[in-house]
């Protein structure tokens, strides 16, 4: 037993990813706990969507199924499951069925690089960003073969308007993350496309690329902030799966498990691009402010935080239990919440202790911002009426592109300023 | 000039077998499908293989570039292209041309020639025998070269031997796009 | 058994010469032209797989910066791009007109 904790131990202060060291044991580990982790998140997000769509509608969401609706996802897990599964009559049986599984593939695999730590990654390839686009790029495969598979035609048309903004949407992301590539070009250790290292040039630079060269980093970020939000059609963008436009889309036709494939995939693909967005401007794992309040004592309070953070939801959880109504028919509800708290906050207690403190951090700092843009993507779809699809497409083509690619420009010029400025002498020298 | 093998690469042999047997039948699927949607799909599979064989031999950009543009960019065109042309009467038609035997009686010429030229040992003046491409000269896995390089070998001032092949791809591109615009609008 | 152990670029080029042949075979026997101008990629994909093993092939006498065979492969992949776009143009154009996808219904020419 000492011996596993030493070889636990020994492993886990290695500096390097699992894929790098080349160790299938414990890449096979990592691969199964983000797995895991993302199955999780998938069915946090589908309450929280729920819960704050509804609060911010002015209504309560669901409310039965466990303690405020806790146990939601589950119930509508088991339906979907249960569900008859219907294959519409002239579809392509072998299509029809591989579609969904090309999506949440697609969407699944992106994972493979993304670094929750400077070695909690699966592996850490040389060509991490690149990667992530071509394969979330594979997903515009899925739904155009899943809309022409069910054989009726408001798929068809809600699969080629989704695919079409979809690739369009991806030429303005490629155009923001190519500005944010070239600003890890002006470290001395030169340019990466590697995602850790992305992170790390953040780090030895001083400061998180959002803030770099200022309006450049914030406009590249909100260019990419948008493309994002097209790319996984989501709202103000799901014209091609809005409900009252083309019944659902390219999804109409598939029911039951086959739908909650896609509906992962969906949430797979949002999680993947957040975490594009955190490692690219927000500094990734990095807690904030690395530089400003570095010291000791900075060191110990931002470690707090994820424990603190916990407690403060166990505390939310005990506050509204002693809420709940003291009916005899809501004992089990209230057990619950109050099970459910004391977890919350034993969770919050171990992560005080010190080991686990320490390596946990990194997690829980690119955690919380990912989880800040899951926020934002129930805010927009709450908030924002959606787009007609000339609209959309004029907005990805018209206005996205161009302001990408002079903002590209604008950052090669501000980084070589110091270079072009001596050209410039030199040209003016010897007029 | 030979660096050794420093992390031997895992299981090599399966992967290639692997890749390659996914690429032949993927190959032979596109060739022979009635439904056009089926040969693309059986395309995309024999180029993911592509993009995974390209991994091992080291060349991880061109995995990607190829997993960027040729998977996700020139596929999702052709099942465009596919869908919006009616299919259902073509796959009632005939699916092989008249001239099939022709054609397969020149690919066996082919294939008889290029056995020929990989199977051919040749002896040299002092006796040696020697086929035309001796294994051998592993090169050791350099992390985090391979984006650098080929970047040095398109732009670079110095040592850049492509930089001029690079304008012309990008003038190619724009020609293209033109032309496709041209070609598939109703009136000019 | 040693020997087909042992993955040298001799396997590649045979994997190469494969494809190309099955690429020739779609091209010269198929009448739907998407399904012929699939052939050509699998025909490039080919070549360029060639490409990369001699690139690496290279690399071990040339140091690890000869990385001309990839560089030309992604030169391949980017007219494979340009040309797929224009063919399914040329496609589309002449199916507006004739309202069909077969190779050898092309023949108004013929005398």
């Amino acid at each position: 037993m000492h011996d596993l904790i030493q070889y636990i131990q020994s492993y886990l202060d290695s500096d390097r990813t699992p894929g790098g060291a080349g160790n299938i044991l414990w890449a096979t580990v990592y691969i199964l706990l983000v797995f895991v982790g993302l199955s999780i998140a998938v069915i946090a997000m589908n309450w929280l969507e729920r819960k704050i769509l509804a609060h911010m509608q002015v209504r309560l969401g669901p409310m039965r199924v466990g303690p405020h609706g806790l146990l939601q996802p589950i119930a509508d897990a088991i339906k979907l499951l249960l569900k008859e599964d219907i294959i519409p009559e002239g579809a392509d049986k072998v299509i029809f069925w591989i579609a969904p599984f090309i999506v949440v593939l697609a969407a699944f695999t992106v994972f493979v690089v993304v670094p929750f730590g400077p070695t909690h990654a699966i592996t850490d390839m040389n060509i991490g960003i690149l990667f992530m686009l071509g394969v979330s790029s594979l997903s515009v495969l899925g739904i155009v073969t899943a809309g022409w598979a069910s054989n009726s035609h408001y798929p068809l048309i809600g699969a080629l308007r989704s695919s079409a903004q979809m690739v369009s949407y991806e030429v303005a992301m490629g155009l923001a993350v190519v500005s944010a590539i070239l600003m890890t070009s002006f470290s001395e250790q030169g340019g990466t496309l590697s995602m850790i290292d992305i992170v790390r040039r953040q780090q030895e630079q001083g400061v998180w690329f959002l803030f770099k060269f200022f309006p450049l980093g914030i406009i590249a970020f909100g260019i990419f902030a948008i493309a994002m939000v097209a790319e996984t059609n989501r709202a103000p963008f799901d014209l091609p799966e809005a409900e009252s436009e083309l019944t659902a889309g390219f999804h109409t036709e598939y029911s039951g498990f086959r739908w909650s494939l896609f509906f992962l995939a969906e949430y797979s693909a949002m999680i993947a691009v957040s975490s594009i967005a955190v490692t690219l401007w927000l500094g990734g794992w990095l807690r904030p402010f690395p530089n400003l309040l570095s010291g000791n004592t900075w060191e110990l309070a931002f470690s707090l935080v994820p424990g603190i953070s916990f407690l403060f939801l166990a505390a939310m959880c005990f506050y509204n239990t002693a809420r709940m109504p003291k009916h005899p028919l809501f004992k089990i509800q209230t057990a619950g919440l109050a099970g459910f708290g004391a977890v919350l906050g034993l969770i919050g207690l171990l992560l005080f202790w010190t080991p686990l403190r320490v390596r946990v951090g990194d997690i829980f700092w690119f955690s919380a911002k990912v989880a800040g843009f899951m926020y934002l993507y129930i805010w927009y779809r709450g908030t924002f009426p959606r787009y007609r699809f000339d609209q959309l497409m004029k907005v990805g083509w018209k206005v996205l592109l161009p302001t990408g690619l002079g903002l590209l420009i604008l950052t090669a010029a501000v980084g070589m300023r110091v270079e072009l400025w001596q050209q410039l002498q030199e040209v003016l020298h010897n007029l | 000039m030979n660096p050794s093998v420093t992390n031997p690469p895992v299981a090599t042999a399966f992967f290639f077998y692997l890749l390659a047997a996914t690429m032949i039948i993927g190959g032979i699927l596109v060739i022979t499908r009635k439904n056009a949607v089926h040969s693309a799909m059986a395309l995309i599979t024999a180029l993911l293989a592509q993009a995974g064989l390209y991994l091992m031999l080291y060349a991880p950009f061109v995995a990607g570039v190829q997993i960027i543009l040729y998977a996700g960019g020139i596929m999702v065109l052709f099942l465009f292209v596919i869908m919006l042309i009616s299919i259902e009467r073509t796959m009632k038609e005939r699916q092989f041309n008249k001239q099939w035997l022709v054609g397969i009686t020149a690919a066996a010429v082919l294939g008889g020639l290029f056995i020929t030229v990989y199977t051919t040992v040749t002896r040299t003046a002092s006796g040696k025998e020697s086929t035309l491409f001796p294994s051998g000269n592993r090169v050791a896995y350099v992390d985090a070269q391979n984006t650098q390089g080929i970047a040095m070998l398109l732009f670079d001032r110095g040592a850049g031997t492509y930089m001029f092949a690079f304008e012309i791809a990008s003038l190619l591109l724009l020609v293209a796009i033109i032309g496709a615009v041209v070609m598939a609008k109703k009136r000019i | 058994m040693g020997a087909m152990l042992e993955i040298s670029t001799l396997h590649y080029l045979v994997l190469g010469a494969a494809l190309f042949l099955l690429g020739v075979i779609g091209v010269l026997t198929r009448r739907n032209v998407v399904i012929v101008l699939m052939s050509i990629e699998l025909i490039l994909n080919a070549v360029n797989l060639n490409l990369v093993a001699f690139s690496r092939y290279w690399q071990g006498i040339h140091g690890a910066t000869a990385l001309h065979g990839q560089v030309f492969a992604i030169f391949v992949i980017t007219d494979a791009a340009a040309e797929a776009a224009v063919g399914l143009g040329i496609l589309i154009a002449f199916f507006r007109n004739k309202e069909t996808v077969n190779v050898d219904e092309v023949n108004l020419l013929k005398w």
